[in-house]
């Protein structure tokens, strides 16, 4: 009782001494026996297949894994990282944890181990300007096990019914294709927007690449001074998606269906195109083998630059976790050893991190995961990649573009407003913080 | 000179009529004091719990409410802008909304239908089907919310039950996703609730009724009252203190509803069925603002006793 009496958080924890220095010779995990603890994500077995993997390579380290859903670890992770820091963890948007001194500052590994030569984008958004409030630039507080690319999965059945032979190119020509399919009675988009699960914020921001540049947006989700996401380009963006939930693109029950209806319709055919990411390039080759393809949102302009959203599956390591260095040296060997990247592409789906010549597997042509990795060359060729504009903050998705975009899709909400009413409840957490 | 002297053996301390009356009764009171110490004793691990488990984060949430904080971070003091922000805010003040149109839904429906299944049931109380009545009225109150909330989800979906039926007997034209339509999500969510609590009204209405002296409805037959007059003047005035039970705790569940509501809906479409319960929970672990979430808290706290008591109050029995 005695300390319930001070204000709350004056036991919070404290920033590290910010000098420190690189090590001199790289960090590994030695020979001894050592032990890391972790916390994954329930239902992804990337992390537990490269943690054995590891452990058959260096036996000397064991892992102690603890695992939840994504959401739980959400809600969790500044608790655990404050109370039980995990060696190796599984994070979700990162700035609000650096801003409570939670992560591990990883800058001097960085440097020790040559992740500063990987391209620069791979990294960027785990990256924290001092006083912790843009993201995108500063140190580094996390690295990735993949990164992941979203775009456009279509039905090649589906397709062929309605003469589509290639990809669009154009936004114009993938209009044309979604009026005719809805004038063949086939459903145009699968997508999901129920729950607290706005999934209409995929095509949106696909859409606002398509009008616009990437970089804009990106400043927007890093929270750089003065980003604002209401702009004359994303306002063509908001309207064009309105015009397709007018013309009914997508299924009337789109505010009841939540992810997993979504695939489950899809992989039975029910929709030509779903806005979704490589994560599912490998459950697509084996549920819709060679019927599934992909391609990245066409641009607005004929010959336009392409954008994606791409993100790291971020992984970090606990401020005060006891087995730093190994963990450190666990994400090096992720994106450098040729045994882990192959396993990174053949469990995970997605490209792994790293040096931009570093040992890729080899794919079976044809295949969804075949052109997910070739996208992933295009949009670094382009520059880009952008982040989820659900996680500009940690708030911002299920309480201001879900119910935002729910309201569009019920007539409720004009696209005007959507973007107002969006930029409003940024300001307003932002400046809160 | 081995014994004691006759004077002195008489003069025992206990045969002294003064101090003697004194210790007795010092005895007596120290016996009494001892026992109410045994009885302190054996309310001792209860009231810890209720000290450590309701007392304490009662006062936490109250000092929280007080404070702008994260939950981790340090915190800076807001005296009453958290409770401005409950009732300013059209968020969180239509989640207050929300939950009070659900007491129609979570307590109205349960309480008269229960009423009348009750009736119907006690009419054929010696038969089998009374039995299997019973029983299966009771069942949603065994399966836990979620898989409730879970199994309604899918009857009210698109494609559900509840639809396929619609469409069956020519009623296509009303089908839709009822869980993630703005006009009927809350009221979806309302009738899931109302199946839930249907059984404990239900229940707890035929036990106040087999209460019921059989004299009084043959006294009421003899005097030619019909079933309506029997329900009205004996069985409803007799049921006072089950009906308040009834009323009193379905209220309580419409105002404090989470687990039907975060399972079908998560308080969409476009917050159309969030209620102060989903809300607190988003506040304090999505949008990490710990105080707009304890102040929540405590108004529903507030908001919650203040209707429960009058209830109590209303149906007391005032004859005794």
């Amino acid at each position: 009782m005695a300390a319930g009496c001070a204000a709350p958080g004056s036991d919070a924890p404290q920033a590290e001494n910010p000098t420190a220095a690189a090590p001199s010779t790289a960090p590994a995990c030695g020979t001894a026996p050592v032990t890391l603890n972790a916390y994954f994500e329930t239902g992804f077995p990337l992390p537990k297949a490269l943690t054995a993997e590891f452990s058959k390579q260096h036996p000397n380290v064991k892992w102690d894994i603890r695992e939840d859903q994504f959401a739980v670890i959400t809600q969790n992770a500044p608790r655990v990282l404050a109370d039980d820091p995990p060696d190796l963890m599984r994070l979700p948007q990162v700035s609000e944890l650096v801003k409570d001194n939670l992560l591990k500052n990883m800058d001097g590994y960085a440097q020790a181990f040559g992740w500063d030569e990987w391209p620069a984008s791979q990294l960027q958004q785990m990256r924290m300007a001092p006083g912790g409030k843009t993201r995108g630039e500063g140190s580094l507080y996390a690295t990735g096990l993949n990164f992941s690319m979203t775009g456009v999965f279509y039905n090649k059945k589906l397709a062929a019914r309605i003469g589509m032979s290639a990809p669009p190119t154009t936004l114009a020509e993938l209009d044309d294709l979604l009026a005719k399919a809805k004038a063949a009675g086939i459903d145009p988009i699968a997508q999901f927007n129920g729950g607290a699960t706005g999934g209409l914020a995929f095509p949106l921001q696909n859409l606002m690449a398509a009008y616009g540049p990437a970089a804009p947006i990106n400043d927007w989700i890093f929270q750089k001074p003065g980003a604002t996401i209401d702009t004359p380009s994303n306002l063509q963006a908001a309207q064009h998606l309105a015009k397709w939930t007018k013309a009914g693109y997508f299924w009337k029950d789109v505010n009841a269906v939540d992810y997993a209806t979504m695939m489950s319709r899809f992989i039975d055919g029910k929709g030509l195109f779903m806005f979704n990411g490589d994560w599912e390039s490998g459950n697509l080759d084996k549920q819709m083998a060679g019927d599934a393809g992909f391609f990245l949102m066409p641009s607005a302009q004929d010959g336009g630059e392409l954008a994606a959203m791409s993100a790291p599956l971020a992984f970090g390591v606990g401020a005060r976790s006891k087995n730093a260095d190994c963990a450190a040296f666990f994400l090096n060997w992720v994106a450098t050893d040729s045994k882990a990247r192959d396993i990174t592409v053949e469990v995970g789906g997605s490209h792994p991190m790293g040096p931009a010549d570093g040992h890729m597997p080899s794919v079976k042509p044809g295949t969804v995961t075949e052109s997910t990795l070739a996208a992933g060359a295009k949009i670094a060729e382009d520059n880009g990649a952008m982040d989820f504009i659900a996680n500009a903050t940690g708030a911002i998705y299920a309480k201001s573009w879900t119910p935002n975009l729910q309201k569009l899709v019920a007539g409720q909400q004009t696209p005007e407003g959507l973007l107002k009413a969006v930029q409003s409840d940024y300001k307003s957490q932002v400046g809160g913080n | 000179m081995t014994g004691p002297t006759p004077d002195k053996a008489v003069d025992l301390a206990e045969r002294r009529p003064g101090p003697t009356a004194r210790t007795r009764s010092r005895v007596r009171r120290g016996g009494r004091r001892g026992s109410r110490l045994i009885g302190w004793l054996f309310v001792l691990p209860a009231l810890a719990f209720y000290v450590v488990f309701v007392l304490r984060p009662i006062t936490l949430t109250f000092q929280y409410s007080l404070y702008t904080w994260n939950g981790i971070g340090p915190s800076t003091w807001a005296g009453a802008g958290n409770y401005l922000k409950v009732f300013t805010d059209p968020d969180l003040f239509q989640s207050i909304l929300n939950a009070v149109k659900l007491i129609v839904f979570f307590s109205a429906i349960p309480v008269l239908l229960g009423l009348a299944i009750a009736s119907a049931i006690r009419r054929v109380a010696a038969s089998r089907l009374a039995l299997v009545a019973r029983t299966v009225i009771f069942l949603p109150q065994v399966i836990p919310l979620v898989a409730a909330g879970i199994a309604w989800s899918w009857l009210l979906s698109s494609t559900g039950v509840i639809n396929q039926v619609l469409t069956a007997v020519g009623l296509g034209g009303v089908t839709r996703a009822w869980l993630g339509d703005f006009s009927t999500a809350l009221p979806a969510v309302g009738v899931i609730g109302a199946w839930v609590l249907l059984g404990l009204c239900t229940l707890l209405l035929l036990a106040g009724m087999s209460k019921i002296d059989p004299a009084l409805y043959e006294a009421a037959r003899l005097d030619g009252a019909g079933p309506l007059r029997e329900f009205v003047s004996i069985t409803l005035p007799s049921l006072r203190q089950e009906i308040a039970v009834c009323v009193t705790v379905t209220v309580i569940a419409a105002l404090a509803s989470f687990d039907i509501i975060y399972i079908s809906t998560q308080g969409g479409p476009g917050n159309a069925t969030m209620v102060p319960g989903l809300e607190i929970y988003y506040l304090a672990f999505s949008e990490r603002q710990v105080g707009v979430a304890s102040a929540l808290a405590v108004v529903l706290m507030v908001l919650v006793i203040a209707v429960a008591l009058p209830i109590q109050w209303l149906t007391r029995d005032r004859s005794s």
